[in-house]
């Protein structure tokens, strides 16, 4: 019946990847490690909208599952990421460019996180 | 659904405006200055995306079982999207109130030169 509204659900997923590829960026150069987490968010709530338009587009109720799960998983990671690690912030502008977090920081963020 | 499709073009509507705002959120996560400005662009505007794509693709199910099933997704992201974005935000305050050796939070004190990034997520 539909073979446009499959080809047109197909693009349309491909945009929502696109658009949510842009959140790879973020996590290449997010300052802190909650800035990366976050995109991960980004990554895990466009995941879930690009496997529902493709379920609906290749007719696989199957990939609505899928979508269930991946929903779970993205909340998951974040809500461990701050239960047991902790947003800590860079030091300074260049220690930032590296990308790398103080351990010092990492420590004190444990102790008053747990 | 003979002849103009009414519910396919309304569908298709809905999920084009949820792309639009998947898009404002990737942008708002690029583009916003600090962290809890990137985690009100990514609440709010994806999951809004979302909500619209699932309307979209309820006008299109098959049965009330996919309506259900698309619903339950929805508001599964948003439960768990919201209680995950809560907890990385007040960890990042916790962070940046550590930043300043256990002050509390005061607008008018300079920062050190070593601490602009903590200081300058206070002023607002």
């Amino acid at each position: 019946m539909a073979e446009w509204m499959d080809t047109a659900l197909g693009i349309v997923a491909t945009l929502v990847l696109a658009t949510i590829a842009l959140g790879l960026v973020r996590i290449e150069r997010g300052p802190s490690n909650g800035d990366r987490m976050l995109a991960a968010q980004l990554l895990g709530t466009g995941a879930v909208a690009v496997l529902l338009l493709l379920a609906r587009a290749t007719h696989t109720p199957a990939l609505l599952d899928v979508a269930l799960v991946l929903a779970l998983l993205a909340s998951v990671a974040n809500a461990v990421f701050v239960l047991r690690i902790g947003v800590s912030l860079p030091q300074s502008p260049p220690a930032a460019s590296t990308g790398t977090d103080p351990a010092p920081d990492k420590d004190t963020a444990q102790g008053t996180r747990a | 659904m003979t002849g103009i499709p009414w519910r396919e073009g309304l569908s298709l509507v809905l999920i084009g405006v949820g792309v639009l705002f998947f898009l404002a959120g990737s942008v708002g996560v690029l583009r916003l200055p600090d962290l809890l400005s990137r985690l009100h662009a990514l609440t709010k505007a994806d999951n809004l995306g979302l909500g619209l794509v699932v309307a979209g693709l309820m006008l299109q199910a098959a049965n009330v079982q996919e309506v259900l099933k698309l619903l339950l997704v929805w508001l599964l992201v948003l439960f768990a999207s919201s209680v995950a974005c809560y907890l990385v935000a007040r960890s990042a305050t916790a962070a940046v109130v550590r930043a300043d050796d256990g002050a509390p939070i005061q607008p008018t004190q300079p920062p050190p030169p070593g601490e602009l990034a903590a200081g300058g997520a206070n002023d607002r």
